[in-house]
């Protein structure tokens, strides 16, 4: 039987504050265990939560941007459950009313068709803190400095059909709230991760098949990875005459495998009621409005710029705006450097292989944008050839100055100087004078064979235009 | 000393009669002296209250005071008080030495207040008599057989005995008016936001509220002034200027409309009680009020409406008591379950248990709407009941309590009786009006409170209509036999 596969994400993103949720206390991470966490994070008797309101206009970026309801009043509830690194035994998010509804968002499919993915809602809630079970002698040890950190934990439909289409779903997401600068969206230290609801049905059977949630999936691989063993192991089940039973499940990455956590019917009741020592949040359409205000430019509209104003390709495009920050370094290439299309490529060729293989961000580049385009200044007046601007790139990122100090110190300058050139191809013609009469006959192909011996016997520093033209003369 | 009032003590120490210190003496000397009949204390802070009145001293010396600057007062045990342990009357807490104050707690310290000790109440707040504490019953002090009314009964008790001129409390369905209607003391209840709950420790968040207590209606003027007002770090506070509550006391009363409530005088009313209430009324009378009839109708689902609202938020409240981070922990815990169940088992009283299992049912999926949501829904009721009555009233008046001070143990066995207690208080709780208890008379030697509850934010007025009533008659000046 031919099976399709059936996704939902629940992506949880931490909301780029100084300071906490319902606290004044930091959010920084990698401090000292419980230096971070101030009276209210630690739930004692009598502290109350008091809202930050940075967090709402975060949430309302995210409402704008993928289209969304931002609901006019929305609820504050307690999810009551007991757990050591809860310290109030119970959460604070919200349920009924979330502050974003009926959201979606658009994803570019392998096949490069597009397909929208609906976001039921998103909701602001407080993190717990960490429970830290190596080194305490068999005891358990609670960090509370993620106590009370904001999250925002954004719903999609079940509207994804392969594992493909939620890491496409997620790294679009991962992009956007790093576009609209309400999170950091560092995977590692677990500010952007995700539950995915999967299950399997029959192809072309309308009802959905009994799903299983994938727990706290934290890289796009193990995402991709995750959905696909629980696929498998799905349709196995069913056609060895089983049934998917509906539960939560973790994924291990060290074992490539999904395991069980708890049933539906261990499934804790939450108890979900609106907390009494918060006020419904309201929000204006004034307000709404003046968000919009500050709302950067979005990937969609700044993909239609470059595509429109450097005459990129969709795919360049696409490709130079999937992160804000790479975007933004394009462009300060192609302002200094007034190259688009040459930008494009370097960003997309050298720049991009190196960081990929040295698994960099474009924030840790040791080539800035202002380096780059100093290089593509020097091949553009025809300093160095684009050959020759490999090495001097390849200098660049090993920190041996910027392109000019790099041509200067290894003497890269282009010769362009006839005379000098000339006195060279002599010598090769006079060197080869069987292929010179061969070429003289019309061999054309020899013309590349003359050109690079001169490239190779000035050690690429020729002007190859130079080389072709004065060639040319002496065949005329 | 102790037979002054607040104004007079602040007017002794203004002119120098005597110091804060021989005050402050005074007050720790009658706690140490009469407290072990009542056990209204669970803490005193004799040291830290004598450092506090020599700096208060020093201040008066150099002419820095306010009206309560020297004055020894008690705080319920409900209030965080940094490095004097706060316990909310539970062993869950016995252990508990909170780092930080409360906000009414800091404000009176702002004000020059000396902070004498803790006084005893109900677990967490929970109930009418004050026998649910760990640190066992306070006695009443007209009869120290009898109860002094709960939550609140040791700031009540400590406050009739005149240990200590005026005292904080909190009520969350009467535990400010009903124990001041028990030992015969004057209690205030402000609109719901008027005074930070922030450090004051959770019962039900919707329907806590801080007050005084004091033994007449100018001394919990003076207090509310030093309490009330906006706090930042609470989201339900409410953010609107603070009268001076002690500039409208002597105001006339003529043409008062009050309002009687023919449902807070059907079954189950003492025929004592009544008739005194009766009296009281006629006393307004002749003050020159106009006494209008009208109906509660939604009032009979108070009772049952609190005892779902009260202890589902009590349920969630009271989850942060887990052993883990403070507070009581079992010894040996087996693993996290045996840690939970044995540090909260063993350290709640079967009252908190039992509200705690009210709430948690209540808030369960498949119950959630048939109880929590549906009492939300008749809490509105109620409060439309007051808005209707107030269009044609200024105040609303009836007893606070239906019987005066009953026996210890007489009804701790029959919760349902017990919750009655509150049946005239608890409305006001849930629409978050004010409320103030008035003592009106006694009943065979035991105390009486007129309940006058007033519009939002109406504290001035309730103060001013309670003080007018306090110039004709002397309840309020009434010491129980033996603390005299």
């Amino acid at each position: 039987m031919e099976w399709e596969t059936v996704i939902g994400l629940e992506i949880h993103t931490q909301l780029a504050t100084r300071s906490k949720i319902f606290s004044g206390a930091s959010t920084a991470y990698g401090a000292e265990a419980n230096t971070q966490a101030c009276a209210v994070d630690l739930g004692l008797p009598g502290v109350l939560p008091v809202l930050n309101a940075e967090v709402v206009t975060m949430a309302i970026k995210l409402g704008l941007a993928i289209s969304a309801t931002v609901a006019p009043l929305s609820v504050f509830a307690r999810k009551n459950y007991f757990y050591p690194d809860l310290p109030k035994g119970y959460q604070i998010s919200q349920m009924e009313l979330p502050i974003v509804e009926h959201g979606k968002m658009e994803i570019v499919l392998e096949d490069g068709a597009r397909k929208f993915i609906g976001v039921t809602r998103a909701h602001l809630e407080e993190d717990a803190g960490k429970s830290l079970h190596e080194d305490f002698q068999g005891m358990t040890g609670i960090d509370l400095n993620r106590a009370g950190t904001p999250l925002l934990e954004i719903v999609s439909e079940p509207d994804m059909r392969s594992a493909k289409e939620a890491v496409a779903y997620m790294k679009k997401m991962h992009s956007l709230v790093r576009y609209l600068g309400i999170s950091d969206g560092n995977m590692q230290e677990g500010s952007f991760r995700c539950d995915a609801n999967v299950s399997v049905r029959p192809k072309g059977q309308k009802e959905f098949g009994t799903r299983a949630e994938l727990k706290n999936i934290n890289s796009f691989r193990f995402v991709e990875r995750a959905i696909n063993i629980e696929v498998e192991r799905q349709i196995d089940v069913i056609e060895g005459g089983g049934k998917v039973v509906q539960e939560t499940r973790l994924y291990d990455a060290n074992r490539d495998e999904t395991r069980s956590m708890r049933s539906k019917e261990e499934a804790m009741d939450y108890r979900y009621f609106p907390d009494p020592d918060l006020l419904p949040v309201e929000i204006t359409a004034a307000e709404i409005e003046a968000v919009r205000k500050t709302l950067p430019e979005l990937p969609e509209a700044r993909k239609q710029r470059f595509v429109n104003d450097y005459q990129l390709s969709e795919y360049d495009a696409d490709f130079l705006t999937n992160s804000r920050e790479l975007a933004d370094y394009f462009e300060v290439v192609v302002k200094q450097s007034a190259e688009a299309k040459l930008s494009a490529n370097w960003v997309m060729g050298e720049l991009a292989g190196m960081l990929n293989k040295e698994g960099k961000d474009i924030g840790e580049s040791p080539v800035t944008a202002e380096m780059l385009a100093g290089m593509l200044l020097r091949i553009k007046d025809s300093t160095i050839s684009g050959k020759i601007a490999k090495e001097v790139f390849e200098a660049m990122w090993q920190g041996e100055g910027d392109a000019d100090a790099v041509i200067e110190q290894k003497g890269l300058k282009q010769i362009s100087d006839s005379g000098a050139i000339e006195k060279v191809l002599d010598e090769i013609i006079a060197a080869n004078p069987q292929q010179f009469d061969q070429l003289q006959a019309g061999k054309d192909k020899l013309m590349g064979f003359f050109v690079g011996q001169v490239m190779k016997a000035m050690g690429g520093k020729a002007n190859p235009a130079q080389v072709n033209e004065l060639m040319k003369k002496k065949l005329a | 000393m102790h037979t002054k009032s607040l104004a007079e003590l602040a007017e002794g120490l203004r002119n120098k009669d005597f110091s804060s210190e021989e005050l402050t003496k005074s007050a720790l000397n009658r706690i140490s002296q009469y407290d072990s009949q009542l056990n209204s204390f669970i803490s005193v802070a004799e040291e830290q209250a004598l450092v506090q009145a020599r700096h208060a001293d020093a201040q008066i010396t150099s002419g820095k005071l306010s009206s309560l600057t020297g004055i020894p007062i008690a705080q319920k045990d409900i209030f965080c008080t940094e490095g004097i342990r706060t316990s909310c009357a539970s062993r869950m807490l016995d252990n508990f030495i909170s780092p930080y104050d409360a906000t009414v707690v800091e404000k009176f310290n702002a004000a020059g207040a000396i902070m004498v000790g803790k006084t005893n109440m109900d677990e967490f707040a929970m109930g009418s008599s004050n026998e649910t504490s760990f640190y066992g019953a306070v006695k009443n002090p007209w009869d120290t057989e009898r109860v002094p009314g709960g939550s609140s009964g040791g700031s009540a008790a400590a406050v009739a005995a005149r240990l200590v001129p005026a005292a904080t409390g909190t009520d969350t369905g009467g535990s400010i008016r009903q124990p001041a209607a028990l030992c015969g003391i004057t209690g205030i209840k402000p609109t719901y936001g008027r005074v930070s709950r922030y450090g004051m420790i959770a019962f039900a968040s919707s329907l806590d509220q801080a007050g005084a207590m004091a033994p007449s209606a100018e001394d919990t003027a003076i207090m509310l002034n030093a309490m009330a007002g906006f706090d930042a770090r609470d989201s339900t506070s409410i953010e609107k200027e603070v009268p001076d509550y002690t500039a409208v006391l002597n105001n006339d009363i003529k043409g008062l409309k009050i309002g009687i409530p023919k449902e807070y005088f059907g079954e189950g009313l003492d025929a004592e009680v009544a008739a005194k209430i009766e009296q009281a009324v006629d006393e307004y009378k002749k003050l020159g009020a106009e006494i209008i009839d009208i109906s509660l109708p939604n009032s009979s689902l108070s009772v049952p409406v609190y005892y779902v609202v009260a202890p589902a938020e009590c349920s969630s409240n009271l989850s942060r008591f887990d052993g883990v981070r403070f507070g009581y922990r079992c010894d040996d815990p087996k693993d996290l379950e045996d840690l939970y169940k044995r540090s909260r088992g063993e350290a709640f009283g079967p009252e908190v248990k039992r509200r705690i299992m009210i709430g948690t049912y209540a808030l369960s999926a498949g119950y959630y709407d048939a109880y929590y949501l549906k009492a939300q829904k008749l809490r509105r009721l109620i409060s439309e009941d007051f808005k209707q009555a107030f269009e044609n009233v200024d105040v609303i008046m009836g007893p606070t309590a239906p019987s005066t001070a009953f026996k210890i143990g007489e009804k701790s066995d029959d919760p349902i009786t017990m919750y009655l207690s509150d049946i005239y208080t608890i409305a006001t709780n849930l629409a978050g009006l004010p409320g103030m208890s008035v003592p009106a008379g006694f009943s065979n030697g035991l105390p009486v409170g007129l309940q006058i509850i007033g519009s939002y934010f109406d504290e001035a007025r309730l103060l001013n209509v309670a003080h007018q009533y306090q110039n004709v008659t002397d309840w309020h000046q009434q010491i129980p036999e033996g603390f005299k």
